[in-house]
């Protein structure tokens, strides 16, 4: 018996969120002492990184019908490979997707979203994120297989290095198991880097004034090697992409640093981003409700703060 | 074409949330509620679908009397008829068998969802609805089109954008970008008018079993206080972050 996780990649390559969902599958396995195994689809990495986190095996499953994503084709190749009572996914868009359809041809309870490690295997009892970050709801799965999870960047990566082997896994999947077919993948950029995985966050508001003015955000992430984010009402208006809207309806996140800058944290955005370890706001207006969930704050013109700010990051990173 | 368009019944989102004093349950009191954000995006498109290409639109809630509102909403924005399932929505699996039941009985072409629900975030009932089924589905959509029994999904990837083509019948989750924000209806006088006689036909639930208990919840741990610091000193919030929060 073994924990089996789902390493999803992205062209060939682990994400992080995959080697955080090993060190959450360890985590178990060394509590009921049992192995982790790992499923990489279509994956052209090593399986170092996921010995490195912890994966006893990691079976390699090949094919060309799921070189596109699609839901009920990967709950089928995870389903067949189940060996256990406990599949780990990332809480990606992808595996979010399918572990609904994986939990239901598992016969197994679903549980989403988890933030920390079980206090207890069995019954299985841990901790998931609720109300948009406003509140932590614990459950207990009596027992069974159970499917759950694991949300990106709350858990954590956690090395715990194991000589693994590898193993090629053949699975029976043909076209007519994907149902729904992907006719066209358009990719804006490869360079950018993923906002869930992001360990710093930069974002900015309606403080910023005008689309044109972005330019010393970009800056900003590109010194800190951060991500892009923006408010809601920015996203709204046509500033910023749809995909950079963190908050209540727009993407959850839990960097290790957030910095707001001319956002005023409306109780929405809040939810979306009190997660972060630590929370930097930047804000003319001493008022903003922002400065009570920040730990450090910096009252005062984004237009003259930032450059300077940039230009200090600078000289730290020499 | 039959939509049958999900939906939930949440705190409003500028909602402070509050749990009872046990830590058992979600404290309701002094709640507004409103139709899950997620699943007003896809209300809309339904609507957008049933104007221009003429669509019949059911909305379904799994809940007690007490989610009548919303549903009455709903129909103001333009849904045909309701279906209220009377029970506790306890659990994705247990919410998601009511919808799939209705949807099979109905021989419904689209099942239009939110992509999950502000309040217990599961984003679980979409996918098993589509599983129970044996429907395709797509998830956390930010395009739709429907041609004839085919549909077109746009939905996000890391990085970009991914077009889906499916047949009826299909499970949709959208999310924000499936319609614009400024394309949501505020109902008006007419709509709410005729939503008071539209049918809205309550049921009984199938049950099911569940492994899945709920201990309690607690609220995230608060923050201490900000640490402020001058705007002529910006060297020091970077040494702060390098020596303090060890986050750069």
């Amino acid at each position: 018996m073994a924990v089996l996780v789902y390493a999803e990649s992205y062209d060939g390559h682990y994400k992080k969120a995959a080697l955080e969902a090993v060190s959450y599958a360890k985590s178990i396995a060394d509590k009921a002492g049992d192995t982790v195994t790992a499923v990489a689809i279509n994956a052209t990495e090593s399986s170092d990184s996921l010995y490195k986190y912890g994966a006893n095996k990691v079976l390699k499953v090949s094919s060309d019908v799921l070189k596109n994503f699609s839901p009920n084709a990967y709950a089928k190749v995870l389903a067949d490979l189940k060996d256990g009572d406990t599949i780990v996914l990332p809480a990606t868009n992808d595996a979010s997707s399918f572990a609904p359809l994986l939990a239901l041809k598992t016969n197994a309870t679903l549980v989403t979203n988890l933030m920390s490690a079980p206090s207890s295997v069995s019954p299985f009892t841990a901790e998931r994120k609720a109300f948009s970050g406003k509140g932590i709801e614990t459950i207990e799965v009596t027992d069974g297989v159970k499917v759950l999870t694991v949300l990106q960047n709350a858990f954590g990566l956690k090395e715990n290095p194991v000589a693994g082997t590898e193993e090629t896994a053949n699975v029976s999947i043909s076209d007519a198991d994907t149902k729904v077919k992907v006719v066209k993948v358009e990719h804006a950029s490869t360079d950018k880097i993923d906002l869930k995985e992001a360990e710093i966050v930069v974002s900015a508001g309606r403080g910023l004034k005008g689309p044109e003015n972005w330019g010393m955000i970009e800056e900003l992430a590109g010194i800190l090697g951060a991500a892009t984010a923006c408010s809601k009402p920015v996203a709204d208006i046509g500033w910023r992409p749809h995909s950079e809207h963190v908050g209540q309806t727009g993407k959850a996140i839990s960097p290790k640093l957030y910095i707001a800058v001319g956002i005023s944290g409306a109780i929405q955005h809040l939810a979306g981003v009190n997660s972060s370890k630590t929370i930097v706001v930047i804000n003319s207006d001493p008022e903003a409700p922002f400065f009570k969930s920040a730990d450090y704050g910096i009252v005062g013109d984004a237009f003259e703060v930032v450059p300077k700010l940039n230009e200090e990051l600078r000289k730290f990173k020499g | 074409m039959k939509i049958l368009v999900c939906i939930s019944s949440v705190p409003d989102t500028t909602a402070k949330i509050n749990f009872t004093g046990d830590g058992k349950e979600f404290d309701k009191n002094g709640i507004q509620f409103v139709i899950n954000p997620h699943d007003e995006f896809s209300l809309t498109r339904a609507v957008q679908l049933q104007e221009t290409q003429g669509a019949k639109i059911t909305v379904i809630t799994v809940g007690d009397a007490s989610v009548e509102p919303v549903m009455r909403k709903a129909l103001a924005i333009g849904a045909d008829d309701a279906i209220r399932v009377n029970a506790d929505a306890r659990d994705g699996l247990f919410v998601a068998t009511q919808i799939a039941k209705v949807a099979k009985d109905g021989s419904y072409d689209l099942i239009l969802t939110g992509r999950e629900s502000i309040d217990y975030n599961g984003g679980e009932v979409p996918g098993l609805v589509a599983g129970i089924l044996d429907y395709g589905f797509v998830n956390g959509c930010v395009g739709l089109t429907v041609n004839g029994s085919s549909v077109e999904a746009v939905r996000e990837i890391d990085g970009g954008k991914e077009t889906i083509s499916a047949q009826f019948p299909v499970v949709i989750a959208g999310q924000k970008g499936l319609v614009e924000e400024t394309e949501l209806r505020i109902p008006n006088m007419r709509g709410i008018m005729a939503a008071r006689t539209k049918p809205l036909n309550v049921v009984e639930a199938e049950q099911t079993s569940s492994k899945l208990k709920v201990v309690g919840y607690v609220k995230p741990p608060s923050r201490g206080n900000v640490t402020l610091i001058d705007k002529d000193n910006v060297a020091e919030l970077v040494r702060l972050l390098h020596e303090e929060a060890k986050v750069i």
